[in-house]
């Protein structure tokens, strides 16, 4: 619990920055556009009703799809700037409506009596019109604080970090004081603002000049301190923080951990996660330069970036091929091999295995009419699984596609009797499982191999250097214990990268 | 002085006000009377411009009204309206500077006439910091009565502003306003339904039926020859009142 608090500074500040900035926008937007709306009313319709079907697109999915609107418009799409527009296009339906409502139920009569002792137009506005719009208006922005406050969780896959960074590694790690933490922290964030904005309406509406100084100045604060520290973060820095990214499963959390410290501790530069990306999401990120580095399969890249559909055989021609395709098309370097694979593999109960005499894939096939096969939800539709059932002529009795979180259990209880595991899952060890010879080499190699962006490799070859340090130092068994040491044993990727890496030094 | 001349509105092809004339001279106090739907707030509302008329021409000293911006205009005319029209987020004193504000004044200068006003009207300065929603009806309109004048404008409009106030202190406001009016040789044009308030106040009444101007005179005259049957059942009302009244006197007498 106190290593994810230590976290809560860093991760409370990103989230404010997100949420007061949006907010800040969504009220530069909506206000004025309000006040536009309410002058000509024939634009009442068409605006509220495109900001309603914005309202309606689920919030996930608006902050995932600003990521290739943006890189469409060669602008920042990971990170700060696509949760930001994702937000601030959230935040605009309840402050616009409520600030069409506001104006829209001032007294005729005092609007008249306005002109009457010699307001223009503007003036009516801003000395009658919003003082007395002015309740409703805020109770918009209220809403709107409450409501961006939480969908900012949301921005974590589009490589913002926020709280939610907490709630979506917690969930893939189960590590549910991190889920806690955040899930806390966001609804106390909600409510510290809301409160604010409610005391500035308090203020105003009882005139107490007092408790309004005391909100605004409150509020004030809060942007002041977060402009500060998204200033300095904005800032042309010399010695700017190396970024790695980590995919949205436990090995990557422990992998970017790794390298982050290796990074520091070879180096002394500071690192920065960018955690639970998505997985075109962490490629795309690095290739524009949104992160600096990160860890990927040579499977992945073979298949999904390549489209080869042959199985090369020989790692060390993959490597070369890779690491040349990967330079001259997409500007990625090829630091190197961490020393061991994780590939799709085929699981099943060692009992079973041993009683039937399966040990290799081959001798899956006759079985396999009688047994039933579970993946995860992208399993199915891979084509390794094509590459795999036209190698071996498999026919499962049944499939099923579920969480890879519950593969593991489903198969070590007889739910289904194969599973596509990771071949690297420490729950493999731990439930008696035991994996099957790809013989016929259907599946291609997923060495783990650590990508960095080119600009990297020119400006910093000491942090290149500081990575080739890792090359060959990870094996499987390595690997597997790691995982099983956060998923089985509950312990912190963190702790377990700084483990690995002590034990590393000390031997260098 | 005041000139209007054929000042005419329409509301899509409704005439609302058709082609009405008349002058105003300095000081002089003219009240527009009809029952309602007559087009007299209508056409006080386009003296200064808060409807802009279809046809027709208003000019005060010599300036057309159309040749200055609306606002500006307004601001030189003090308005007091039927609804009061007081912002309620804003304090007495902030209310009767709206139009001090407005023209730029410096804030000492602010301060200084709006207890000036404010003491015109009989209000004591001590309300500077209450809001409106505190006051009674007959303060809230003093108030009305103050803002307007504030900027000391030489031109007053009054649309119905003791309407909805009871009896005695509607005679109160208007005993004060006749006084204000006569120190400050204020010119008003002062609109209403009521004959009894009209024969009471105007140096001259301006009689307006669906529209138009039916008679023009001054209380005597009216009540002398009344132009056609509307006039004469407009000055029933007050006729009646006033005969029923002298009979409880001599009653009360004998």
């Amino acid at each position: 619990m106190s290593e994810q608090l230590a976290l809560l500074p860093g991760y409370l500040n990103a989230h404010l920055q997100l949420t007061l900035f949006a907010l800040l926008l969504g009220v530069l937007i909506s206000v004025p556009l309000g006040a536009m709306v309410a002058r000509v009313r024939w634009l009442e319709q068409p605006v509220l009703g495109v900001a309603s079907v914005i309202q309606t697109v689920p919030s996930l999915a608006l902050l995932a799809i600003m990521v290739p609107l943006l890189a469409a418009v060669h602008l920042q799409s990971i990170g700060f700037l696509p949760a930001f527009i994702g937000l601030v296009l959230y935040s605009v339906l309840p402050i616009l409506s409520n600030t069409v409502t506001g104006l829209g139920t001032v007294d005729p009569a005092l609007i008249e009596a306005a002109r009457g002792v010699g307001m223009t137009p503007r003036q009516q506005l801003f000395r009658v019109e919003f003082p007395l719009a002015m309740p409703v208006i805020i109770a918009g922005i209220r809403t709107a604080t409450v409501w961006t406050v939480g969908i900012a969780t949301l921005s974590t896959p589009v490589g913002a970090t926020s709280l939610g960074n907490y709630i979506f590694s917690g969930l893939q790690t189960r590590n549910l004081d991190a889920v806690l933490v955040g899930c806390v922290a966001a609804a106390g964030l909600a409510l510290t603002l809301d409160t604010l904005i409610r005391l500035i309406a308090v203020g105003l509406a009882r005139r107490r000049r007092g408790i309004l100084g005391a909100a605004l100045g409150a509020l004030a604060l809060l942007y002041v301190y977060t402009g500060i520290t998204a200033a300095r973060e904005l800032m042309p820095q010399k010695h700017a923080c190396v970024i790695v990214g980590a995919k949205t499963f436990t090995e990557q959390y422990i992998l970017s951990e790794i390298i982050a410290k290796q990074i520091t501790h070879e180096t002394g530069r500071c690192t920065r996660v960018a955690q639970s990306l998505g997985s075109t999401v962490a490629f795309d990120a690095l290739r524009s330069g949104d992160i600096d580095v990160y860890v990927d399969y040579f499977g992945t890249i073979w298949t999904t970036l390549m489209h080869r559909h042959t199985n090369p055989g020989n790692r060390d021609d993959i490597l070369r091929e890779v690491s040349r395709f990967l330079r001259e098309h997409d500007g990625v370097f090829v630091v190197g091999k961490l020393g061991f694979e994780n590939a799709y593999a085929l699981a099943m109960r060692r009992k079973q295995a041993e009683k039937l005499g399966i040990r290799r894939i081959s001798d899956l096939a006759p079985y396999a009419p009688t047994l039933s096969i579970g993946g995860d939800y992208e399993f199915f539709s891979r084509p390794e699984w094509q590459a795999l059932r036209a190698s071996y002529g498999l026919k499962f009795a049944a499939k099923r596609s579920m969480d890879p979180s519950l593969m593991y259990q489903a198969v070590a209880k007889g739910n289904v009797d194969v599973i596509s595991a990771f071949s690297t899952d420490g729950r493999i060890a731990a439930l008696k499982l035991t994996v099957l010879d790809d013989d016929r080499g259907a599946i291609p190699p997923y060495d783990a191999i650590i990508l960095a962006s080119t600009a990297l490799e020119r400006r910093h070859p000491e942090v290149i250097a500081a990575l080739q340090k890792l090359s060959d130092k990870i094996n499987g068994d390595a690997m597997r214990r790691m995982n099983l040491a956060v998923d089985g044993a509950g312990e912190s990727p963190s702790a377990v990268a700084k483990g690995f890496l002590e034990k590393l030094w000390r031997k260098q | 002085m005041i000139q209007v001349q054929n000042l005419t509105k329409l509301f899509g092809d409704t005439p609302v006000v058709s082609a009405v004339s008349f002058t105003v001279s300095a000081g002089e106090l003219l009240v527009l009377v009809g029952s309602s739907g007559s087009g007299k707030t209508t056409t006080l509302k386009m003296i200064n411009r808060l409807i802009e008329p279809t046809a027709g021409n208003v000019s005060i000293d010599g300036v057309d009204a159309k040749d200055v911006p609306g606002h500006v205009l307004r601001r030189r005319i003090g308005y007091v309206f039927q609804k009061v029209g007081l912002f309620p987020h804003m304090t007495v004193e902030q209310n009767v500077a709206v139009p001090l504000a407005l023209l730029d004044w410096e804030a000492g200068r602010i301060r200084s006439r709006v207890h000036e006003v404010l003491e015109l009207v009989e209000l004591d300065p001590s309300l500077c910091t209450r809001y409106p929603a505190e006051l009674s009806g007959g303060q809230q309109q003093r108030i009305g009565v103050a803002r307007a004048l504030a900027a000391e404008p030489k031109l007053m409009l009054l649309d119905e502003p003791f309407g909805a106030l009871d009896p005695v202190t509607r005679d109160r406001l208007q005993q004060s306003f006749l006084e204000i009016r006569r120190r400050l040789g204020l010119t008003a044009i002062f609109v209403t339904h009521d004959m009894s308030e009209a024969l009471l106040l105007a140096d001259r009444i301006a009689v307006m039926n669906h529209g138009r101007l039916v008679q023009m005179g001054t209380p005597k005259e009216l009540l002398a020859s009344p132009a056609d049957d509307y006039v004469d059942r407009l000055l029933d009302t007050p006729r009646r009142q006033a005969r029923a009244f002298d009979e409880l006197v001599a009653g009360a007498a004998g």
